[in-house]
């Protein structure tokens, strides 16, 4: 691997195999001594342009129980507030001799201008770029969901059948658009269900059913259900007519909780808007994967720079 | 020229079954041994002696794998590999005798990053080699404690064993390398 930039095109075999190795990495983290020589002398730069908790550390975490050196740059402070264009920086990180680039930003396709640029060689990893793509975010929910269904038992196999519906702001989630993709290709059945109008344009065309009740989809009892978080700060517009309204219709409350099944998997990306899209009792549930999904992230993440950072150089993709 | 046949599967039977007894016998019987195969060949081989020293001293040894890859020092020169699965038995490793096993052992670079996996996992109190065939040619100051066959090769010889559990067929050749 190259690259890590979309999971639209990920092929099942190579996300089992990123799977399977992220399981090697979690067994890793579990010993006494949880850090690997695996990277050494690897330089990682966490290049955020846009806030962030729990990916930052997470990629920080992961590269470092892997050896590497992290370089974290955040956008606030830095020379990008005097101006400096996204390839000056990606030349400075280059002369610094970055191996690989975990770039979040609030353009959609960033960094694939990054990876196509030509401006640097590193590898470059997607952390979430505007309302495009957050791979490693998908990758570490099929993870968690795997990891519910099958336990240890979970390498080499794929999520064939297992129903997964995705609640909520699918307009400007780049979580639901990497894990429509991911989690298709692994062969799980995906409902999207939002007001109509937090659905994005050509939606027809994804490889999901779509909806717009909650409680309708709740009925039909499925796997997984994936609250998103309301993405205030992208919405200029009034995408519906108040919180005490949304959460009234999509969000997963206590009412909604005890009407599913003990064995329905609740998930959230985080940060949750608590009393919003997801009430604090589902949100601190057993059947919650939400503290599981970061613990998960770490062992996802060492596995993508594993892959992207060990053997040869490949050619440019 | 063709591959030249070594062992065949008696052989590498009576050379487990004496590989078995030697670990017995210095470790002057079955207490606080663990056996821990390097994936993938030698893990089907441990599994092996680990069966036939509960046979012999009729005391069940644990039994488990471990990994190198993330160890290894020549990541860089080789195309991406997966890593296998790491399997600890539940008493783990302190303090006990760990009996490394691996189907061939040549440059004894896999060996020394089985010794890091091994210090990441705990402090047994020693750590043993056992190999099926040792070929020579090593580039650390690393040898075995039990070996199944010297075999002494060129470099540019290629050695292949096969065992039943993987390959379905089982015999160890020797051959010129393409």
């Amino acid at each position: 691997m190259r690259h890590l930039l979309t999971t639209k095109g990920l092929d099942r075999d190579t996300a089992i195999g990123i799977l399977d190795v992220a399981e090697e990495m979690a067994e890793a983290s579990a010993r006494t001594v949880k850090k690997l020589p695996t990277l050494r002398g690897k330089t990682v730069v966490n290049l955020f342009f846009e806030d962030s908790t729990r990916t930052r550390i997470s990629f920080e975490a992961a590269a470092k129980r892997l050896s590497a050196d992290v370089i974290n740059f955040a956008a606030k402070g830095s020379s990008v507030s005097k101006g400096e264009s996204l390839k000056d920086t990606a030349q400075t990180l280059a002369a610094i001799g970055a191996d690989a680039v975990v770039i979040r930003h609030p353009a959609s396709g960033a960094p694939t201008v990054l990876a196509r640029s030509g401006w640097i060689d590193a590898g470059i990893i997607n952390a979430g770029d505007g309302t495009h793509e957050h791979p490693t975010q998908a990758l570490l929910d099929a993870f968690t969901i795997r990891r519910r269904l099958h336990g240890d038992a979970s390498r080499g196999k794929g999520l064939d059948g297992v129903t997964v519906t995705i609640v909520g702001d699918i307009v400007h989630s780049r979580v639901a658009r990497s894990n429509v993709w991911l989690l298709t290709a692994l062969g799980a059945v995906i409902t999207l269900i939002a007001p109509a109008t937090l659905l994005p344009i050509g939606v027809g065309h994804w490889p999901v059913a779509v909806g717009h009740s909650l409680d309708r989809a709740l009925e039909t009892n499925p796997d997984v259900v994936m609250m998103l978080r309301i993405q205030s700060e992208r919405m200029q517009a009034s995408f519906f007519p108040n919180a005490r309204e949304y959460s009234r219709q999509w969000g997963l409350d206590d009412e909604r909780m005890a009407r599913l099944y003990p064995t329905t998997i609740v998930m959230h990306p985080g940060p949750i808007n608590r009393g919003l899209e997801i009430s604090s009792a589902a949100a601190d549930s057993a059947q919650s994967t939400v503290l599981e999904q970061v613990t998960n992230g770490v062992s996802v993440r060492m596995a993508v720079l594993y892959l992207l950072l060990s053997g040869e150089r490949e050619g440019l993709a | 020229m063709p591959p030249r046949t070594v062992l065949q599967q008696t052989d590498i039977t009576r050379a487990l079954t004496r590989i078995s007894h030697e670990i017995l016998e210095s470790n002057r019987g079955p207490e606080k041994l663990v056996i821990l195969g390097i994936p993938t060949r030698g893990v089907i081989l441990a599994d092996r002696i680990a069966g036939m020293i509960s046979d012999f001293s009729g005391q069940n040894v644990p039994v488990g794998s471990i990994d190198v890859t993330l160890f290894r020092d020549d990541l860089a020169q080789n195309p991406t590999r997966s890593p296998a699965p790491t399997r600890i038995p539940a008493g783990g490793i302190d303090g006990k005798t760990v009996v490394l096993v691996d189907d061939v052992l040549f440059s004894g670079r896999t060996i020394r990053a089985a010794l890091d996996a091994v210090g990441a996992i705990g402090r047994p109190h020693s750590v043993r080699l056992a190999v099926l065939i040792d070929r020579g040619h090593r580039e650390l100051p690393i040898r075995p404690d039990f070996v199944g066959k010297n075999l002494p090769s060129a470099l540019g010889e290629r050695i292949n064993v096969r065992l039943v559990e993987s390959d379905g067929d089982e015999f160890v050749t020797i051959e010129e390398s393409a």
